[in-house]
């Protein structure tokens, strides 16, 4: 959460919150599905996750192709509830909570990017990317539009405020939803295959900027990516086959 | 501007001319309804004080409204009984003590009573013959019970005492006839008496009905004309608040005995036809609106599945079900809003078309052009059924919109 002065300042991120234990936390966390849209047989897409996300860790998941990696993403970001299991949020059991109380979890706390970048195409980039501080109504309306001009700059798309989605190339475009998930200053940041659709110098702006938030600012960051060398990168590499990890690093 | 609305009506944008399609439905519903219900109800409304100006405010007959109970029923009350060649007897018609009668309702606090004797006739002039009612008055009492002098349009009421047998036309009638004030006509009368009248006067109260068929003369005399001396068949009773009407005609009918009908029985033909017409007026407009309705419900269930990958993001980003939910539902209420502006504009429009045209009708009353409501209830009543059916029609797709799971959507598309 940004406090009103960072709207102005240079860099719209907060200073690193005191650790106050992981921030996410998957126990034994299994997800299986089930019903007419697995078809006949129950499908299971991740099995007994146990992971720690701790503040300041930027992760990658890596895996094959179907091993489960966008699944365990969801499950971690509140978007999917575990079948089995448990995904603690700051210490709190989350599987139980209403729709209501989790989606103010996500707004609050998370941010996600995915390989899609899902803009809202009746918006211009910089409505877009206001869009969860508006929700959130923390900031004054002067702000709010201050700091998503400044998220923009930050992912170099100053000139592109204006713009609409159609307008814009696929690489601006998953800027813009990288600078939206970053809106509301986030605790975590779920990324799945965020740097898919980018050249290799803005996948490398991209996972410059995910670097500097773990690293200066104690946000937790997951990258689900294929990309050995960007996975390098990173503090620690888990890697899922057949809905397991198989491997912490 | 509020972040659900700027989203609903981003919505809304993508799909203008279905958008504008519904808002036209809506704006037709609420402006034909406002229009046809001012005229209506304008017209009813006109009706119902022509009726109470010009006809009595509760009527006594010398009819009983149920048949006597046979002594046979009497004695067998509940029991099986059938009456076979049961002749009714020939009793001597109207009202017994019909001037006591009279004397005794004049006394009640608000209500004034004169007696009468109807009759059917033949009027004849020159080749002409017209059947009309005549009702035999006492000048005197009826300017009490009714504005017939204030209506007449030659002569005077006391016109009749100045004449052997005077009588007094309806315009309608004398018209008819051809016949004109100081012209003298021939009564026939179903008792077979004949007649010859001068005519003293004519009336015209504005409602066809009575204009086209009622003469009225001196009591006396059409007691001679009818064949019926001393005798009253009516009781005339104004009111000075004809709310009262049906209270005290169901009073009186319960002391006399006899039928007692208020002015809104009497013309219960003609009322009932206006409920009928409402029903009409209600179930057409209603109708529009419903059809509006679909085409919002259209709108909304089409926008629904087209952004259903914006539904999923808006929840990934941290919306609930209940924000999704109220995007939808406020696009039907945007349209059901606009249409309901957009139709009271329509509907105060025609209005003002309508009473600009001007025209004689001669339906159940007379008037130069359509009399018109124009009650600001009517416009709350049209905008507020438009504004519910819209928002009705918006929600059930957007229900549907609240429950989209984001991770379907979303690993669908990555
Ligand atoms: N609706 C579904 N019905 C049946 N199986 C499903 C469904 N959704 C996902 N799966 C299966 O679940 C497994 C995990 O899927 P998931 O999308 O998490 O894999 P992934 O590791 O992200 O793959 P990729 O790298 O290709 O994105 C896959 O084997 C997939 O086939
Ligand atoms: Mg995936």
């Amino acid at each position: 959460m940004a406090p009103p002065e960072s709207a102005t300042t240079a860099d719209p991120f907060a200073a690193a919150k005191p650790d106050t234990g992981p921030l996410l936390r998957a126990e034994r966390a299994t997800r299986v599905l089930s019903g007419p849209k697995a078809g006949a047989v129950p499908v299971t897409l991740v099995e007994d996750i146990d992971l720690t996300v701790g503040r300041g860790e930027f992760l990658a998941i890596t895996g094959p192709s179907g091993s489960g990696k966008s699944s365990l993403l969801y499950l971690l970001g509140l978007l999917d509830r575990p079948t089995r299991g448990e995904v603690y949020l700051d210490g709190q059991p989350t599987r139980e909570l209403s729709d209501a109380k989790r989606a103010r979890l996500r707004l609050e706390k998370l941010g996600f990017v995915f390989q899609f970048h899902f803009l809202l195409p009746e918006f211009d980039s910089l409505h877009n990317v206001t869009l969860p501080l508006r929700k959130l109504g923390r900031l004054a309306a002067r702000d709010i539009d201050a700091r998503g001009l400044l998220l923009l700059r930050e992912l170099g798309l100053e000139d592109c405020a204006r713009k609409h989605p159609f307008q814009l190339s696929g690489g601006q475009r998953q800027r813009v939803a990288v600078a939206r998930a970053l809106a509301n200053d986030p605790e975590a940041i779920l990324a799945d295959e965020p740097t898919g659709n980018l050249d290799t110098h803005n996948a490398a702006t991209v996972f410059d900027i995910f670097a500097h938030l773990a690293g200066e600012h104690g946000r937790s960051v997951v990258v689900v990516t294929h990309d050995q060398d960007l996975a390098a990168r990173c503090h620690r590499r888990v890697v899922l086959v057949d809905g397991r990890i198989v491997d912490q690093g | 501007m509020n972040l659900l609305v700027e989203i609903a009506l981003g919505h809304l944008r993508t799909r203008r001319r279905q958008t504008l399609v519904s808002l036209t439905g809506v704006a037709l519903g609420v402006g034909f309804f406002v229009a046809v219900a001012a005229m209506m109800q304008g017209f009813q409304s006109y009706f119902v004080a022509k009726v109470i100006d010009v006809s009595p405010h509760i009527l006594v007959k010398d009819e009983v409204r149920v048949p006597p109970v046979q002594p046979v029923e009497a004695a067998y009350p509940g029991g099986a009984v059938r009456l076979l060649g049961l002749k009714p007897e020939e009793e001597l018609r109207g009202i017994k003590n019909g001037l006591a009668r009279v004397a005794e309702l004049d006394r009640l606090e608000g209500v004034a009573a004169a007696p009468v004797l109807s009759g059917q006739m033949i009027l004849r002039y020159g080749s002409r013959d017209v059947s009309a009612q005549i009702l035999g008055i006492e000048p005197e009492g009826q300017r009490r019970v009714s504005n017939l002098e204030r209506d007449m349009t030659a002569g005077e009421l006391d016109d009749l005492f100045a004449t052997a047998n005077g009588i007094v036309l309806g315009a309608g009638l004398a018209e008819r006839l051809g016949a004109e004030r100081g012209d003298t006509v021939t009564a026939l009368s179903t008792a077979g008496v004949v007649m010859n009248m001068k005519v003293v006067g004519l009336y015209e109260t504005g409602i066809t009905e009575m204009d086209n068929a009622q003469s009225y003369a001196l009591l006396k005399k059409v007691q001679v004309l009818e064949d019926r001396p001393n005798v009253v068949d009516q009781i005339r009773l104004r009111l000075a608040d004809v709310d009262r009407a049906e209270g005290l005609a169901r009073r009186i009918e319960q002391r006399f005995g006899y039928r007692t009908e208020s002015w809104q029985e009497q013309n219960q033909n003609v009322l009932g036809l206006f409920v009928v017409q409402n029903a009409i007026m209600y179930s057409t407009t209603g109708a529009i609106l419903v059809v509006a309705a679909f085409g919002i419900f259209n709108i909304v269930s089409t926008v629904v599945l087209e952004k259903v990958r914006d539904i999923a993001i808006l929840k990934s980003l941290g919306f609930d079900s209940r924000d999704v939910e109220r995007v939808f539902v406020m696009e039907g209420l945007l349209v059901g809003l606009a249409g309901m502006l957009v139709g009271w504009g329509l509907g105060w429009l025609l209005i003002e078309l309508l009473a600009s045209v001007r025209f004689d009708i001669e339906g159940f009353v007379k008037s130069e052009g359509f009399k018109l409501n124009r009650s600001f209830l009517n416009y709350a009543l049209a905008g507020a059924a438009a504004v519910v059916a819209a928002t009705l029609a918006a929600w059930l797709p957007a229900r549907k919109a609240a429950r989209v799971d984001p991770v379907e959507i979303v690993r669908g598309a990555a």
